[in-house]
């Protein structure tokens, strides 16, 4: 276990390594100044201009540029409604896989239009290569660029003295998709090709086994998708195993190439935001307390692992490599933990390993990770959940040392705190209330046969489909018998308010302080590149999960970590 | 709100044909330089097909290594785990069975040599693979059917380990046992 460690620390460190140079071309490319990118992309960006009518220089006040993101957005998920209802007859659909009926198409379309990818469908069965490509995998480049284009938004209002002109939405999301997000994966989906992920168009193939057996062999156009999948925190898998299936992480090697790039990009957005702002300490302090959060989550997931399961211990088996149920060999438990944390803080929702089967505590940590969902967080969107804990903390500290709080040299007033409280409370009040009334369900009507798992353990599966859905995660304790118009609306709605209010907040937060006066700070600022404020602000990430969240997770993992014996 | 609706749609064309035409189309032209021009990995048998090399198999007979066991039955048309929490008294008592399933036709092997990975379902259902641990369990079982020494069918098994950059050595259950085919 001691060179499994060794791989994922490794891992950890080339991926910041990695981070570092990206963010500085991410802030380069935001920044807009001439760059050398311009003679790659800009011939490109120029038609994508034209086609669309859209004058880059003109820049847009807030209000503006969320219309821009909500109108897009509206389109996309028209077009995916109908690509997703009508696949069985589209062409391109070599297994004769079926349309979609209309409640999951309608949380399969929310959960990939809002960055989420909970798939209540699983792709061998339920897709079609059309639908896999055209629809889901568009989505996953478009909405990860949509969450950069909002905190490129974000970073703008954060720089400016006083203004209400914020660049324009269109130029960042073009130049998110084609200076980062496509180039990259290129790469990405090269080195998988090399590691063995297939990219064909032709449909399953039907082998004799060495036993004389008949089985299907799923396949596909894969590679192009899974690359994607990683890079934009989406998560949602060609095949219905994700990347715990032998063709879409086949190796050691394309497990470390998943890895980095998971959690890549999230990093890289708050390297960027030092470069940008030129406050370079300060994007290291954020990194800093994501880091001790990320720490504190996984150590003990990977005791735990480690340890194995004390009621199999009980049937006197050798249990070296640690709970080993819904993990892998090639990876095994270390790889498998370290994937299952990381894609959990990030808002990915890839899987390398089933979570349903992780012992409890373990689970309890991918929970915390989704609760928080600022810890390096979803491409974008992640630092846009950071923000608002910037501004709660701010204020706390403010009040603390008697002054009126201040981010930047603007002054957070009322209203400001008003939005930010908001959205702090939305996230748990969503998870909460579905996991309530799904319990309540659930007990009325015991044979309605949505649990895998009895007693602690099936409230777990209910309260992390929901923890998931509004995290935008997309993972899931996948025991849960997920598709039915219960579960397929309910999740729906929880994705749809949980993406675009906690888009609209920090954008509209970032736009009222632009337009206030600036106020150049003095000797009584409150300077938040410090440990201190590092500190504060872990203690208010910590204070509100624990105080939303301890009951919750004492009835689901808690009480069945103290209940296995 | 009209003139955003028109620029998101033709906006939307322009990446349509960016991202869903000319990326996957760059991808598959690049998958045309690797090994098996971007298919899965067929392993053949005097020019027959018996299996794909990434993808796990049932195996049933004494002669042949056992994979682990797969929720889907190594059905790769479809895939998954089973699902199970870690307290589920099902759970618990299908690990058993496998257990006293195994001791039955492994006479010679105690119960605590067994690695509990061997008797645990995969993620994908298809795992190709099992550690070294777990072949070595097996090799009396395979010695025994195949009529030959355990010292060579260990050979073998050693022959056909993956080093793994980091961690614990495994082997591919499906070349494992086409070398043996071989002896």
């Amino acid at each position: 276990m001691e060179t499994d460690l060794l791989g994922i620390i490794a891992t950890f460190v080339l991926t910041i390594l990695l981070a570092w140079p990206l963010g500085k071309y991410i802030s380069a490319i935001y920044t807009g100044a001439p760059h050398w990118s311009d003679k790659i992309f800009g011939g490109i960006e120029r038609l994508f201009y034209k086609i669309g009518g859209i004058n880059p220089k003109l820049e847009m006040t807030w209000q503006e540029s969320l219309k821009a993101l909500l109108s897009i957005n509206l389109i996309w998920f028209l077009f995916a409604m109908f690509i997703l209802m009508n696949q069985g007859w589209l062409p391109w659909n070599p297994d004769h896989n079926p349309s979609m009926s209309p409640d999951l198409a309608f949380n399969t379309a929310v959960s990939f239009l809002v960055n989420c990818n909970l798939q209540h469908y699983s792709g061998e069965t339920g897709m079609s290569y059309l639908g896999q490509i055209t629809c889901l995998m568009f989505l996953q480049f478009v909405t990860a660029a949509t969450g950069m284009a909002a905190c490129a938004v974000v970073f703008k209002a954060m720089r400016e003295q006083t203004s209400q002109k914020l660049g324009n939405f269109y130029t960042y999301f073009i130049q998110s998709n084609t200076r980062i997000l496509l180039p990259l994966a290129l790469i990405v989906a090269s080195l998988l090709l090399f590691e063995g992920v297939p990219m064909n168009i032709e449909g399953k193939a039907s082998i004799h086994t060495l036993e004389g057996n008949t089985v299907q062999v799923a396949r596909g156009p894969a590679a192009a998708m899974v690359a994607i999948k990683q890079l934009g925190t989406n998560g949602g898998g060609f095949f219905g195993a994700n990347s715990s299936h032998p063709l879409e992480n086949p190796t050691y090697w394309s497990n470390a190439i998943e890895s980095i790039s998971i959690i890549l990009i999230p990093i890289a957005m708050v390297f960027a935001l030092g470069f940008y702002l030129n406050r370079k300490k300060l994007a290291l302090v954020i990194f800093g307390v994501m880091t001790v959060g990320f720490l504190a989550l996984i150590a003990p997931a990977l005791y735990f692992e480690w340890q194995g399961n004390p009621a199999i211990d009980h049937l006197g088996v050798a249990q070296t490599l640690g709970n080993m149920e819904g993990k892998e060999t090639r990876f095994g438990t270390t790889f498998s933990t370290y994937w299952a944390i990381i894609t959990t803080v990030t808002s990915n929702g890839s899987v390398n390993a089933m979570h349903d089967s992780l012992m409890p505590l373990t689970g309890m940590s991918a929970l915390l990770g989704m609760m928080i969902n600022a810890l390096y967080g979803g491409v974008g969107v992640g630092f846009l959940n950071f923000y608002v804990f910037i501004i709660i903390s701010v204020f706390i500290a403010g009040l603390m040392v008697g002054r009126t709080p201040e981010l930047f040299g603007k002054k957070i007033e009322a209203r400001e705190m008003k939005i930010a409280t908001l959205i702090a409370l939305l996230h748990p009040f969503l998870i909460l209330l579905g996991t309530a009334i799904a319990s309540y369900v659930a007990h009325q009507k015991p044979d309605i046969g949505w649990l895998n798992n009895p007693g602690f353990h099936g409230f777990s599966e209910m309260l992390y489909e929901y923890t998931s859905s509004a995290a935008n995660n997309g993972s899931g304790f996948e025991g849960l018998g997920d598709n039915t118009p219960f579960w397929n609306i309910s999740t729906g709605i929880v994705l749809i308010l949980s993406r675009y209010i906690p888009i609209i907040g920090p954008v509209a937060i970032a736009g009222i302080l632009a337009k206030k006066k600036h106020i150049p700070s003095g000797a009584g600022t409150l300077q938040l590149d410090t440990l201190t404020f590092g500190i504060l602000m872990f203690a208010v990430i910590l204070i509100l999960v624990a105080l939303a969240f301890f009951p919750a997770l004492t009835l689901g993992p808690l009480a069945e970590h103290f209940s296995l014996k | 709100m009209k003139n955003q609706l028109f620029t998101a749609i033709k906006l939307s064309l322009a990446c349509f044909i960016l991202l869903v035409v000319i990326y996957p189309l760059a991808v598959l032209g690049i998958a045309q330089f690797t090994p098996n021009k971007g298919d899965v990995d067929f392993v053949k048998v005097r020019d027959k097909i018996v299996g794909v090399r990434q993808i796990g198999q049932t195996y049933t007979q004494a002669k042949y290594f056992w994979g682990r066991p797969s929720a889907v039955n190594y059905d790769a048309g479809v895939s998954g785990g089973s699902n199970k929490g870690p307290s589920n008294p099902d759970y618990i008592q299908t690990v058993q069975a496998r257990r006293d399933t195994f001791l039955v036709h492994n006479p010679s092997v105690k119960a605590n040599e067994i690695p509990a990975e061997l008797l645990t379902a995969s993620g994908s259902g298809l795992d190709p693979h099992i550690s070294l641990q777990s072949a070595l369990v097996q090799v009396a079982r395979v010695a025994k059917a195949r009529n030959h020494s355990t010292e060579i069918i260990q050979k073998v098994v050693m022959n056909s380990l993956e080093k793994s950059p980091a961690g614990t050595p495994f082997v591919n259950v499906l070349e494992l046992n086409l070398a043996l085919d071989r002896l």
